[in-house]
């Protein structure tokens, strides 16, 4: 550590004759002179960090780290809530990790960032067409966020600053929209679904398909709710499950939002993931983050370019649409990699086969003395099961036995939302990665848990 | 050249009377500031019925990487924009001063016609610029 | 259209589309089949291509050829760091037991991914001379709002509601006045003074009680380390305001200033800039939001704490919230913690090093061919403007699109905004002597050829899959998504 400064990094080629040879170009002595400009008291302050280690040890580092994790594909999960386990074709990390797609820059020379570009293009189209909506752009951080960015639109939108997220919209999508609104003047309120109230000053309301507790609600009547205050309809909605369901386009939404993960995208523990944003032809124009759109070059081929930029914070700066730069490209590539392999038919099996697996679960669940399906009908892959004792004991148990549980809905802040009421409520989620024999095996575990 | 049967301000609008009984005007920008702006792709027109206040912004202009404020030469009531535009936004570009024009306005207060500048001391202000 | 393999791309997806190809298989059902949904709920159409698997890796591999990319070019775009992606560190986010580990499985089954978090947390406090750590944050920009809401949490929490403005330089990044408006505030401009410095006196004129703070990017987008930065934060200080830090330029400063030190307040790190995480073609990066110790309560949520052996996520008692779905882009994150694992406080230092004598190196091999504006030592990136070639009737942009024919990527072009014609070079430490050497050449040639062809430059580029594109009608008449012919 004495010898700060003079490590040579096999991440840098120049060797020190070389930069010597540099320096003397500059009739400098050392490296240091370059910095000459720091204050003397604060240049070369000493860094507090473990000593650098070779690709050997840090191998052996990070995999023991990981190895101290529960890998979901290890044994029977049932966690879902935002974060779906699904199965991801081995084309799509392999496609994703070249690197002229994983090292390239965002597209600003479009001569030469035509793959990324036409790759953006595609994605728009097939989140348009999943949606059905008019256009989408070309995607944000992750759901949360996606849909807070939507509801800061409706209020551009619409001119108005009242907000009503049904609570059935996933607490921590609820939150994330808190910290997006605090600072702009925007007032929320919460309601039920079933006792949806806009008003004249509504910009919109705000929804969630399948909502947080898997439940399909009434989105036509939602949008026709909304519509008539002149409110508009903001729906974040699951696109795995759009292999099956009526899209929030053809319910009547003005702006759809999505967490893109179910498309390809591994849970890692949370992220990356991959925003979607979708809406209609005449709002393009408030709509954040970059879009991609299909041009002519000089010779008259073919080509794409990063368009409407003027909504943009690099032109339009304190007045931009958002601040939103990144569109989180290598996942919107993940995405559309995997819908083009799975295609029309291949989402609708996959989607199926949770729909079925689900509610064989919960049904076989519902058959068990002391548990009780408590909500919704109907619903996708995700449902609420009332346990007989509280859910961290059942999951403890449940994990002895190689088995991830669901949602403990009684820890904050989940206790706080609709399913507040429950009893030892827990939010079970199933995919196409559970077989039968997971099934069987939680229903098996819960059986003895009385 | 500017055209001498209207008037100009120094954010680069021109104003025509075209009725002087009833204070009607029309509204647009100038040669200069569409060369300025380079190819025009947009642009945000005030609404019908609205009404406009002498050098207030009244809405925008867009080029693929640039946005510019649109501010009235005058203050009144917007009887009608140029809805051509929507659809074809390069007429600014290729005839700022007759099919490129924006908006009819009715004046309401004419005393602000005196605030603006002829087409020479415009020209010159531009040659200056 | 493509250079390499015969396959095309300017086919899309829908258009390749054959009914009855599949790009995957799926297991049959294994349970008894469920009652159905009710049909009104089903929908009947879904727009998606039907194509086989070795389609569509032909065609996203096409693609992907006719991109440039670190590994393939030299990428010398200003204020974006394009520095060496280590594969490693890819690896490791990949392990299984960081990929497929879920976000809300209980902290026990997650120790590994907590303890890694919380470390990083540590290292990034260190490299900034700060307190507290957010690794919440998904971008630079999300780092940005996330800081600038903690200045106006911090203010409310005393009582102080007067404090609407912040003030920014003419020179910096657009994101930064976004940012400052998304969290409720004015944006007063900070001019630069002719040695590229802020303004001390107009910043003393503004510093008054409705300041709330600066954000300033430090070294700033001139690529200048601002000499009198001490004085601007406590100038900004004694008004009672906060000092934010643009963390886009640290590659300038790792291991030889700590903004926590200098007096920021509070800043944020762009990962996949300074420590190496891929860009993606946009994305996913990460902002991770660093602070000093008086407003560590208002990070975002959630934060790691370690009390025994045991790590658990937590929420600062005065948090802006929660900014994000989940903990932040732990992937990103752990590309990060690998990078600096690596190379330790010695090899951080000589990145910094390295960055900093390269753009030096160029600076002073083409300030003889472009106007230099700024004639001073640089930091890790150096702003040339083009106007002695404009004056030939060559602009930046062009200058710009000839050197894609040369193979290399185009500098940052026309920003900052304050220097006419700008090309913002930023070599970064990954190149050789000789990639610099034979980029200085292209520059050269190019400056030669505003002499005696500069219509070749003009009209550049010439030899890429695409010349240039019509962008006045892509943004007149947009054609945003694929439509049946």
């Amino acid at each position: 550590m004495a010898n700060q400064g003079h490590f040579q990094s096999h991440y840098i080629p120049n060797t020190p004759e070389e930069q010597e040879a540099m320096l003397a170009t500059l009739n400098l002595q050392s490296i240091d002179e370059l910095f000459r400009d720091i204050p003397d008291e604060f240049r070369n302050p000493y860094l507090q960090l473990p000593s650098p280690i070779s690709e050997i040890e840090i191998q052996k580092e990070l995999s023991d780290l990981a190895n101290k994790n529960r890998i979901l594909n290890s044994g029977a999960s049932f966690l879902g809530a935002g974060s779906y386990n699904h199965f991801i074709p081995s084309i799509v990390k392999s496609l994703i990790t070249r690197g002229e797609f994983l090292t390239a820059y965002t597209p600003y020379q479009p001569e030469v960032s035509q793959g990324t570009l036409q790759v953006i293009y595609e994605f728009q189209s097939l989140i348009a067409n999943l949606y059905d909506m008019e256009v989408a752009n070309a995607g944000m951080y992750d759901g949360a966020t996606s849909l807070a960015e939507g509801v800061l639109m409706a209020c551009r939108v619409t001119k108005r600053d009242h907000v009503i997220i049904l609570d059935s919209v996933s607490p921590l999508y609820q939150q994330v929209i808190q910290t997006y609104c605090q600072a702009q003047g925007i007032t929320i309120n919460l309601n039920s679904p079933e006792g949806l109230s806009p008003s004249e000053n509504t910009a919109c309301v705000v929804s969630q398909y399948p909502n947080f507790t898997g439940g399909i609600e009434d989105i036509a009547g939602q949008s026709t709710i909304a519509h008539d205050c002149g409110a508009l309809l903001v729906v974040s909605t699951n696109p795995l499950a759009m292999g099956m369901l009526k899209s929030p386009g053809e319910y009547g939404a003005d702006i759809v939002t999505g967490e893109g993960q179910p498309l390809g995208i591994p849970t890692s523990y949370g992220g990356p993931y991959l925003g979607l944003f979708a809406t209609k032809q005449e709002y393009i124009r408030q709509m954040p983050s970059r879009i991609v759109g299909r041009t002519v070059d000089t010779n008259g081929k073919n080509g794409y370019v990063l368009t409407l930029q003027t909504r943009e914070q690099h032109i339009r700066r304190e007045r931009a649409t958002s601040n939103i730069c990144t569109n989180e490209a290598l996942y919107a590539l993940a995405s559309t990699i995997y819908l083009s392999a799975m295609g029309k038919n291949g989402l609708r099996k996959i989607s199926e086969l949770c729909y079925h697996k689900a509610h064989y679960a919960a049904n076989e669940i519902s058959k068990l003395p002391g548990y009780r399906i408590a909500a919704p009908h109907p619903f996708f892959h995700e449902f609420i099961i009332e346990c007989p004792i509280p859910v961290a004991d059942i999951n403890r148990i449940l994990l002895s036995q190689n088995i991830l549980g669901g949602l403990d809905l009684g820890r904050p802040p989940f206790c706080e939302s609709s399913s507040a009421n429950l009893v030892n409520g827990m939010l079970m989620c199933v995919t196409e990665l559970n077989t039968r024999q997971d099934i069987d095996s939680l229903i098996t575990a819960l059986s003895e848990i009385k | 050249m500017n055209p001498s049967d209207r008037q100009y301000t120094k954010e680069h609008e021109w104003l025509k009377i075209q009725d002087a009984d009833s204070n009607l005007a029309i509204v647009g920008i100038t040669d200069y500031a569409q060369a300025q702006l380079g190819d025009v792709v947009f642009i945000d027109m005030p609404e019908i019925g609205s009404t406009v206040v002498h050098m207030d912004k009244m809405g925008e202009i867009e080029s693929v990487k640039a946005v510019s404020d649109l501010f009235s030469p005058v203050s009144g009531e917007v009887i009608k924009t140029n809805s051509e535009l929507l659809d074809r936004p390069e007429l600014i570009n290729e005839d700022p001063y007759n099919e490129g024009w924006i908006l009819q306005v009715i004046l309401s207060d004419p005393e602000e016609l005196n605030s603006l500048i002829s087409a020479e001391e415009y020209q010159s202000f531009t040659e200056q610029a | 259209m493509i250079k390499g393999g015969n396959r095309t791309t300017d086919k899309l997806l829908m258009d390749r589309s054959v009914p009855g190809r599949a790009g995957v298989v799926t297991p049959d059902l294994d349970v008894p089949e469920q009652a159905k949904l009710s049909p009104d709920l089903l929908r009947s159409n879904l727009q998606l291509p039907e194509i086989s698997e070795p389609e569509v890796v032909q065609y996203f591999t096409n693609l992907s050829q006719l991109n440039f990319s670190i590994d393939t070019q030299f990428y010398p775009l200003g204020s974006c760091t394009m520095k060496y992606n280590p594969k490693v560190n890819d690896e490791m986010a990949f392990l299984p037991g960081f990929a497929n580990i879920h976000p809300l499985q209980p902290a026990e089954t997650a120790q590994g991914a907590l303890e890694l978090l919380y470390k990083l947390q540590e290292f990034l406090a260190e490299v900034t001379g700060m307190h507290g750590v957010s690794l919440a944050t998904l971008a630079g920009a999300h780092g940005e709002l996330a800081g600038v809401l903690m200045i106006r949490a911090y203010h409310h929490s005393r009582n102080d509601f007067s404090r609407t403005k912040i003030a920014i330089p003419d020179s910096a990044h657009g994101t930064n006045p976004a940012s400052a408006a998304m969290a409720g505030f004015d944006v007063v401009t900070l001019p630069s003074d002719s040695n590229g410095n802020i303004d001390l006196d107009q910043l003393r004129n503004l510093a008054g009680s409705d300041l709330a703070g600066a954000m300033i990017t430090l070294p700033s987008t001139l690529g200048i380390f601002d000499e009198n930065i001490v004085e601007v934060c406590k100038i900004v200080h004694e008004a009672g305001g906060m000092v934010y830090g643009d963390g886009a330029n640290m590659n300038a400063l790792l291991g030889r200033a700590k903004l926590g030190e200098l007096g920021f307040d509070v800043a944020h790190l762009n990962l996949h800039k300074t420590f190496s995480t891929p860009h993606g073609g946009g994305g996913p990066g990460a902002g991770p939001v660093c602070c000093v110790e008086s407003l560590t309560p208002f990070l975002a949520s959630p934060l790691v704490t370690k009390s025994g052996d045991c790590f658990t996520l937590f929420t600062p008692e005065e948090s802006i919230g929660k900014i994000s779905g989940f903990h932040g882009n732990f992937g990103v994150l752990v590309r990060a913690y690998t990078y600096i694992r690596t190379l330790g406080a010695e090899g951080l230092k000589s990145i910094s090093g390295n960055a900093v004598l390269n753009a030096n190196y160029i600076m002073e091999s083409l300030k003889d061919k472009y106007f230099l504006p700024y004639d001073r030592q640089c930091m890790h990136e150096v702003v040339f403007s083009a106007d002695w070639q404009k004056e030939r009737g060559v602009s930046g942009l062009e200058v710009a699109k000839r050197l894609l024919d040369y193979g290399y990527h185009a500098p940052t072009m026309y920003f900052p905004l304050i220097v006419h014609e700008a090309l913002m070079i930023e070599p970064t430490e990954s190149e050789t002597k000789e990639t610099l050497d034979a980029f200085i050449q292209a520059l050269v040639q190019i400056d030669q050829e505003s002499h005696d062809q500069p219509e070749t430059v003009r009209h550049a580029p010439h030899t890429t899959p695409v010349s240039r594109l019509d962008e006045a009608q892509a943004a007149r008449r947009p054609d945003l998504k694929w439509q049946p012919q």
